[in-house]
């Protein structure tokens, strides 16, 4: 077998088996929460008696490694099971939400990581002058601002003041896209502040790295334009690092995105998986933790094999 | 001083001036804030009688919605799933804004001598959204699911002291172990909706007698609702063609939806904010006292709290005009440990109120012989708004009285699981009932499962069952105060303060009224108001 297959196939056995241990903590986690999703669902008002009945009809008094085993022989062939609170379908009402989830992350990521990579190109061709110093400060202020905080000050601004994007971003299959773009608007924006520092110095500083390299040196004496340079010299050899890095940032557009989602009380997974952990909906928290890790442990397997592909010494090994 | 005051209350109803404001302006001119809410309470039904503006739509934005809710009426807790029921079904009568009974479904009712048997007469004509008439047989079974020792309803409690339920030509009749003079306003219970076939089937729905049908049902994200044509009562309800209830969870979300014109209104303005809020041109800030209350509530029978002088003193020790201050802005009035303030019926104003002082503190601190350990008071943020901040000010004032008073700070999650009705001192909240004989059968009666304060007073109960099936409204005006006494002089409830409910609505509303039973006009601001330039 070609080794890069063999390695991809390495790799996804060893993602299905993240999966697999990411299962067991999530139920581990939810059932030493205090209190049950009866009493959660029943809230301050609840009798005992109404208890006592809930719970036998969800099913808590089984034992808890009983529930798990029913719950992963479910999954095994494809029925994540319904949701204890509201018995609702949940790969129904986990699709809409996984879908507003990727969609808000797709725009965000469409926007953010070209221009990251762009700013970052640049600051290396200005290295050390304004324009670097000044996309550094930029990025790295946006960066350390609380997200809310950021999501706060334009919805003040742009939604209030200049009333010109809405500040809530809820959307819905009825909704053209061009509605859509325009309610999802702020958020990407936030969403955009927040990540790009990240990759910009990361691109930044992969670039800089190579550029010292004697290659570079040559190039620059064949008389070759600086960005010229870095398009076609630096780049490709600095691609492996940068990857990792928007890697990453992805993987937070997708899973990390919570705050975001209520601030603009956006429809997504987040917001969708905080509300079923607060009222121990064990079986919709599984579900949502293991498209949560499978989106990690995807995307991270897609950096290292963009970052093999991208080096010939790890593409063609002895 | 009579001109003055009717231009005032025209300014309030136009909202160039704000219910505060007024209130401040009236004392001024030697009016007291009681005579003068009424004043604006009348006001607020002459407003009400401009003309509805039918059509348009309206837009809710409500905390208090999450991804778990379902559409069953007996499963509802929190405000979104209110706005959705008050959208989509009735109850056999409502509790109106002043405190009155009003017939829905049931288009009269009448009880024997002895408060024992209640006949409701059911009305004719109405139909649920499936096209089916509503019948006595669909409102017994309701009841029937409610009253069921296997449901989960949060109704439960209160549908415990009916011994019969029956069908009787026209009527549905309730016989009761013992008379309730109060059971119309148990009635009118928000998870008492009539549902056809009583919702056994399903529950969830959203087939009701509304006067909206269900259109969008995205739980944690919004609820849309259509206008019922066929709705029975169409003069007074579902003045919009479409209404829209969005889950705006975050309170910055809901005020920046607000002012950026997004929603014509929301629930739960930030008292922090409320004020900086008002002053914005194209919307009004809207309170109104309610019964709900702030609590520290301690097991009278756990030490050290059996000692009812270490009570006594926690009590004296609290600063409550301070605590109406500061945690709840001036959206609120000061408590009087007991769960009964005037906006209660037969409420008696002549009882005494508390006044903070450590010097009485002190003297009962010490009368009580505590050994001087510390004595924890454990709180969350989820308590109640602000309940983290509210202890440190106790803790302030109790250190001066002497009491070692302690703050032990819990995690939300579980609060009401874990610490709540568990642990012998904690905050809490109540949101207050319709009546006194509710709140008190609720959480003060030996028996009640949420008796959170373990008053168990056989005295008090056989008070409470007297008060209940007597008719004479002056004899029950009297018990009442003389429970009220006794939980106020001996109770474990430390109540320094009523909230106010506070909503924040766009100008473009029509036909707000105040109602102290909830926030929203009572979770009924969607279908009683209408949209101005519709």
């Amino acid at each position: 077998m070609h080794p890069i297959l063999k390695l991809i196939a390495q790799r996804l056995a060893l993602g299905l088996l993240l999966l697999f241990a990411a299962s067991i903590l999530i139920f581990v986690g939810t059932s030493i929460l205090p209190g049950d999703v009866a009493q959660s669902i029943l809230g301050q008002s609840a009798t005992p008696e109404a208890l006592a009945n809930l719970r036998r009809e969800l099913g808590l008094n089984d034992p808890a490694v009983t529930r798990y085993f029913m719950w992963l022989g479910g999954v095994l062939q494809g029925d994540l099971g319904t949701a204890l609170t509201n018995g609702r379908d949940i790969a129904e009402s986990l699709g809409g939400r996984l879908k507003n989830t990727l969609f808000l992350a797709f725009w965000a990521a469409a926007i953010s990581v070209p221009l990251a990579i762009f700013l970052g190109l640049l600051a290396v061709r200005y290295k050390d002058r304004i324009p670097d110093k000044l996309i550094s400060a930029i990025t790295l202020t946006t960066i350390s601002i609380p997200e809310f905080m950021i999501g706060y000050i334009l919805i003040y601004w742009v939604a209030i003041k200049w009333r010109l994007f809405p500040s809530v971003a809820i959307i819905n299959d009825s909704m053209s896209l061009g509605e859509k773009l325009n309610a999802i608007a702020i958020p990407v924006m936030v969403l955009t502040l927040v990540v790009l520092a990240h990759m910009m110095r990361m691109t930044r500083a992969a670039i800089l790295n190579v550029m010292q390299s004697a290659y570079i040196e040559t190039a620059e004496l064949k008389g070759l334009g600086m960005l010229k340079i870095i398009r076609k010299h630096a780049f490709p050899n600095a691609v492996a690092p940068i990857v990792n890095v928007v890697m990453l940032n992805l993987a937070y557009l997708v899973v990390g995105v919570v705050v975001v989602e209520v601030v603009f009380a956006y429809p997504g997974m987040g917001q969708y998986l905080v509300d079923h952990v607060s009222k121990r909906d064990v079986p919709v928290v599984q579900a949502c933790g293991l498209i949560f890790a499978a989106v990690y442990i995807g995307l991270n397997l897609v950096a290292d094999i963009v970052s093999i592909l991208a080096n010939p010494r790890l593409r063609h090994p002895k | 001083m009579d001109d003055q005051l009717k231009h005032m209350t025209g300014q309030v109803a136009k909202g160039t001036m704000t219910r505060r404001e007024f209130v401040g302006r009236a004392a001024a001119l030697g009016v007291t804030a009681a005579v003068a809410n009424s004043m604006l309470a009348n006001n607020a039904h002459a407003a009400a009688h401009e003309a509805p503006v039918r059509g348009g739509s309206l837009k809710i934005g409500s905390s208090g919605g999450e991804s778990t809710n379902t559409l069953d009426p007996a499963l509802t807790a929190s405000e979104v799933p209110l706005d959705n029921l008050r959208h989509l079904y009735e109850t056999l009568v409502d509790t109106t804004p002043d405190g009155s009974i009003e017939p829905r479904m049931a288009e009269s009712y009448e009880a024997s001598a002895d408060a024992k048997t209640w006949a409701f007469k059911i009305r004719k004509g109405i139909q649920f959204h499936n096209g089916k008439d509503m019948t006595p047989e669909d409102v017994l079974m309701t009841m029937q699911r409610h009253s069921d020792e296997n449901s989960q309803s949060g109704a439960l409690g209160i549908m415990r002291g009916i011994s019969n339920m029956k069908v009787d030509g026209d009527n549905f009749i309730v016989e009761l172990e013992v008379g309730n003079a109060d059971l119309p306003y148990l009635m009118s219970d928000y998870h008492l909706m009539i549902q056809p076939g009583g919702g056994i089937d399903n529950p969830g729905a959203g087939i009701g007698t509304g006067p909206y049908t269900l259109e969008v049902d995205e739980p944690g994200v919004r609820h849309g609702f259509t206008r019922n044509e066929n709705y029975w009562d169409a003069d007074n309800r579902g003045f919009t063609d479409y209404n829209e209830v969005l889950v705006l969870n975050d309170a910055t979300a809901r005020t920046a939806a607000l002012q950026s014109g997004q929603v014509n209104m929301i629930n739960r303005v930030d008292p922090k904010v409320a004020a900086l809020l008002d002053r914005a041109p194209n919307l009004s800030v809207k309170s109104v006292s309610g019964r709900g209350h702030y609590v520290f509530i301690a097991h009278i029978d756990t030490a050290p709290f059996d000692n009812n002088d270490l009570r006594l003193a926690l009590k004296y020790a609290i600063n409550r005009e301070e605590m109406v201050d500061k945690i709840l802005r001036g959206y609120g009035s000061i408590g009087n440990d007991m769960p009964i303030n005037a906006s209660y019926p037969l409420f008696d104003k002549t009882i005494p109120q508390r006044e903070h002082s450590i010097e009485m503190a002190k003297e009962h601190y010490a009368k009580s012989g505590h050994d001087g350990s510390p004595i924890i008071l454990r709180v969350a943020d989820g308590a109640f708004p602000g309940a983290v901040d509210a202890a440190s000010l106790f803790l302030e004032t109790a250190k001066a009285a002497g009491i070692p008073l302690e703050v032990k700070r819990e995690p939300n999650d579980g609060y009401w699981s874990e610490v709540w009705n568990k642990q012998p001192f904690c905050a809490s909240y109540w949101g207050g009932r319709p009546v006194q004989d509710q709140m008190y059968s609720t959480a003060y009666l030996s028996t009640a499962d949420w008796n959170d304060t373990r008053w168990k007073r056989p005295e008090f109960d056989a008070m409470l069952l007297e008060a209940r099936s007597e008719l004479d409204e002056a004899k029950r005006k009297e018990i009442y105060a003389k429970m009220g006494m006794m939980v106020r002089d001996e109770g474990g409830l430390i109540l320094p303060m009523f909230n106010d409910f506070v909503d924040g609505v766009a100008n473009n509303v029509g036909g707000w009224i105040e109602d102290p039973n909830a926030e929203l006009m009572n979770n009924k601001a969607p279908i009683k108001c209408w949209v101005k330039d519709a």
